[in-house]
């Protein structure tokens, strides 16, 4: 199989800041991620959202940009920026012509130096991330299916079960001096990975970091947290109304190995996702959906917030589905089960081992032909894993996998330990 | 963590007394927004790369079929891209549509040799995908595959071409799993508000039809959709757009090869031109209950090929066509009315038209469509700052070269260049455009696009508590 390769080099500045540089001379354009190692994972009780609302926060000025000129001095360079929450961390990245990457650098030192935090941001950035759950949940059949619904489901503790957009009274509660706290102990350089890839010169770029971040202040960095919790030792169940909801949907949600120390069993689970649903000659897209009787749409992997190797233990395979009304759910995880046993025992063929490792592969490659996915992808493996050389290394480790360790990893999915989600279309009735 | 951190945290502010043995642990957000150093200035740009278009062949095949081949190395993949012109001929657009929706979702789906599963099989094995989808102006099959594996992508794709099954049980089955998405999809609010929108700008024509009605649907049997397919997915008049790690050359004489057997007497009908978008009131459709309303504004812009094209972007991206724009200013960064804002260009034989959409909560439904009719009319009055046009400049030609650097972005553009007629070289004139437009162009432009006695639009929220202040700012016509 053709391979791709990122060369990949770091430093580790005083303050604590590790960088990951990936030149691509190729690309005309440069991206720059910072990933902070905080997601709605650590937020406090009673703070639900809090971590997404603080990255509104992030875009709203610092010492040397009023507000709104993050925003613009990016656009007005040729740049698209953006920021996303996720269950670990929160990213920031910007891509921009070559010519702009001093520019990229400075913006983000200068957010990471002395954001600008002030009442009316808050009041302001409460208010847009009410219209974004309002847009992207309460307005949308489906909205938050499975992410925010499964895992109060699957997960006891808080910090695992709560909702990561946040409630709405928690989000109105949220105070200054609270931001402020949240990014003295979360958005220290020391918690902070930068990531520049794509048309730069390593040696200039390594000079330009230093000179905008060596004086950003140091403080420690928290300590992580163990977010461990058991393994459900039975079946678990749920219902939610959907008011907007044509037919019904359902979420199963299993442990997964731990995604950080147990990395090939992980993968392993990757590759399982792809032999069952993806395309269709894998087994729940030939077998049951192809059939037309028992679901209309059917998908199976871990990950729960932005795809596989996105999170830390603990983290979750999901088999969702959408079946017609007059199917009881029984069958469609019945159906379900009965693959998933089937490649339990027998572990899958060599064929579908191969088409399963070249559609991942494929999809790696072809995700981060973009300069901005790039970027990002190498900045959350080295704050996630410590190793942004993973993406090159993720195709060779896949290919390695055996049948054997593919049917381990269905036999780890137990119909007695597991968590279903229904949801049931309350407007259809 | 390597070594302990050596810059001192500033914990108190210019001229405050100095407390440095009692300094509070954690900084107050003053405290965190202020450094000695104060403001520094912004870093200047470098000097910026040329573009340069990649290593290109464009030619025609005897059947007719365009093929344009690109070498674009870095990835070890190729994207490729059929475009089809598939517009409603001799039935009503609705049900064109519907079976022309059923013909997409059922094409790759097995051939006379393949079943539905070998087909998947055979691209799986090289990292192959193609999926075949329509709208209301073209049949697309769209893909990737390594590098390698070009020959098999071209021979699954020639085999579905040429001797698709359309076995009549897949129908039957997709034809009850099409149903479903489309319920699903039209639960949606934009799309409910994307169908208002069509509906009321292009009437019965077929531009109007996107997306067929799920009930249309359940009437497409095997027969329609095969005849469909012979009279209407043929190779003259389409075009192939291969981009990627492959030699141009090579690639063309490997297309001829696989696909040299798909022929026809017809031509691929193209949509005839739309009617103009033509200004009316807000038309306001009720979504009982609804906790958010969705905004949608039209009026007639011009085409890829105008002159004034270029300044046109510029005018769209002052108004609302990125985040530093006017209306998003306005009504989320300043207001709160709304998570995003935005305004674009789309294009039919022929036509153009610009249009502005929003969702935003009920309350604020009035207030935000007051703002934005307001936004539409600074431009109109107005001429943008040079500061304005600088930065929709550098925006408009810094996007452009992000998304041309991808082997997928350059290949969706080349494909949707190549189905208005247009090439590589209208990239170049398009830049070149871009890079010169003046303040005083784009405000000419501006004046009759983006004039809100131009506009027509669509509403759809909870009219209980909506209609009474949106009438009592603009003419509203409610169902």
């Amino acid at each position: 199989m053709p391979t791709a390769d990122y060369p990949v080099s770091r430093l580790t500045l005083d303050n604590g800041l590790r960088v990951v540089l990936a030149p691509d001379r190729t690309a005309g354009v440069i991206g720059v991620s910072v990933h902070y190692d905080v997601g709605f994972r650590s937020e406090p009780q009673g703070r639900t959202g809090f971590a997404h609302l603080f990255e509104h926060l992030m875009f709203q000025g610092s010492e040397s940009l009023p507000k709104l000129e993050h925003f613009r001095l990016v656009q007005s360079s040729g740049g698209i920026f953006n920021g996303s929450t996720h269950t670990d961390y929160t990213d920031y990245f910007e891509v921009l012509p070559a010519a702009a990457l001093e520019r990229g650098l400075f913006l983000e030192a200068d957010r990471m130096r002395a954001p600008t935090i002030t009442a009316e941001n808050l009041a302001n950035q409460v208010d847009v991330v009410s219209e974004e759950i309002r847009l992207n949940v309460l307005s949308r059949p489906y909205g938050g299916f499975p992410w925010i619904h499964l895992p109060p489901v699957l997960f006891d503790s808080f910090a695992n079960a709560h909702d990561g957009y946040g409630a709405f009274e928690d989000l109105q509660a949220a105070t200054v001096a609270d931001c402020a706290d949240f990014f003295e102990r979360y958005y220290t350089p020391a918690n902070a990975v930068l990531t520049v890839a794509g048309d730069i010169d390593p040696d200039e770029a390594a000079d330009l970091i230093h000179r905008h971040f060596d004086d950003v202040p140091g403080r420690p960095a928290p300590e992580r947290p163990s977010f461990a919790e058991p393994w459900p030792d039975g079946v678990r169940e749920a219902d939610r109304e959907d008011p907007l909801a044509p037919v019904p949907a359902l979420a199963v949600g299993w442990r997964l190995p731990d995604p950080v120390a147990q990395l090939r069993e992980y993968l392993a689970t990757v590759l399982l996702g792809s032999v069952l649903s993806e395309g269709e000659s894998s087994r729940l897209q030939s077998r049951v959906v192809a059939r037309g009787e028992v679901a209309t749409e059917m998908w199976a992997g871990p990950g729960l917030v932005g795809g596989p190797l996105d999170a830390r233990d603990p983290d979750v395979f999901v088999l969702g589905a959408i079946h017609p009304p007059h199917v009881p759910w029984e069958d469609v995880v019945g159906a379900a089960d009965a693959q998933i046993a089937e490649l339990a025992a027998r572990g899958p063929t060599d064929d579908e081992m191969i088409r399963a490792a070249a559609r991942f592969v494929v999809g790696l490659y072809r995700e981060n032909d973009s300069i901005g996915a790039r970027t990002r992808s190498l900045g959350s493996m080295e704050l996630l894993h410590g190793r942004a050389e993973l993406l090159n290394e993720i195709p060779a480790l896949v290919a390695d996998l055996t049948t054997d360790e593919i049917a381990a990893a269905a036999a780890s999915l137990d119909p007695g330990r597991r968590a279903v989600l229904r949801i049931n279309p309350a407007g259809a009735r | 963590m390597a070594g302990r951190p050596k810059t001192p945290a500033a914990a108190t502010e210019p001229g405050a007394p100095a407390r440095a043995a009692r300094a509070p642990r954690r900084r107050t957000a003053a405290q965190i927004g202020r450094t000695p150093l104060g403001a520094r200035p912004v870093p200047a740009l470098t000097a910026a790369v040329g573009a340069k278009n990649p290593r290109t062949v464009d030619t025609v095949l005897d059947n007719g079929l365009r093929v344009i081949a690109v070498r674009k190395a870095g990835t070890p993949l190729i994207e490729a891209r059929l475009r089809i012109p598939f517009s409603a001929t001799r039935v009503p657009a609705q049900v064109h549509s519907a079976r022309a929706e059923m013909l997409a979702a059922t094409l790759m789906l097995g051939t006379g040799t393949r079943d539905r599963q070998q087909v998947d099989a055979d691209l799986a094995v090289v990292g192959g995908h193609l999926d075949a989808s329509v709208d209301a102006q073209r049949l697309m099959v769209a893909g990737s595959v390594l590098s390698t594996g070009l020959p098999t992508l071209l021979a699954v794709l020639a085999d579905s071409l040429t001797d698709p099954a359309f076995r009549s049980d897949e129908i039957r089955v997709e034809r009850a799993r099409l149903h479903e998405h489309l319920m699903i999809s039209l639960s949606q609010p934009s799309a409910v508000a994307r169908k208002h929108l069509q509906e009321r700008r292009f009437g019965d024509h077929a531009a109007a039809w996107d997306t067929p009605l799920a009930e249309d649907v359940d009437a497409v049997t095997p027969a329609v959709v095969r005849s469909l397919f012979r009279r209407q997915a043929v190779p003259d008049g389409a075009v192939l757009v291969l981009v990627g790690d492959l030699s141009p050359a090579r690639a063309v004489s490997q297309v001829a090869e696989a696909l040299g057997d798909w022929r026809s007497d017809r031509a691929a009908v193209r949509m005839t031109p739309p009617p103009p978008v033509e200004p009316a009131p807000l038309a306001a459709f009720d979504n009982p209950g609804a906790v958010q309303s969705q905004v949608r504004l039209s009026a007639p812009a011009v085409g890829r090929e105008h002159e004034g094209y270029p300044a046109q972007q510029l005018a769209n991206l002052v108004y609302g066509g990125y985040f530093s724009s006017r209306l998003v200013e306005n009504i989320r960064e300043d207001k709160g009315f709304t998570y995003s804002a935005s305004s674009s260009v789309s294009f039919w034989p022929g036509r153009a038209a610009v249009t502005v959409g929003f969702d935003t909560t009920t309350e604020s439904t009035a207030a935000a469509v007051w703002e934005a009719q307001y936004e539409l009319g600074r431009m109109a009055l107005t001429p943008p700052s040079d500061a304005e046009v600088e930065s929709a400049r550098n925006y408009a030609l810094g996007t452009l070269a992000a998304s041309l650097a991808t082997q997928a972005g350059y290949a969706s553009m080349i494909s949707q260049l190549a189905g208005s007629g247009l090439d590589g070289a209208w990239l170049d004139d398009y830049r070149a455009g871009v890079a010169a437009v003046t303040a005083a162009e784009v405000h000419e432009l501006a004046r009759t696009i983006f004039a809100p006695s131009a506009f027509m639009g669509v509403v759809v929220g909870d009219l209980t508590t909506v209609a009474a202040p949106l009438s009592a700012v603009l003419p509203v016509e409610l169902p």
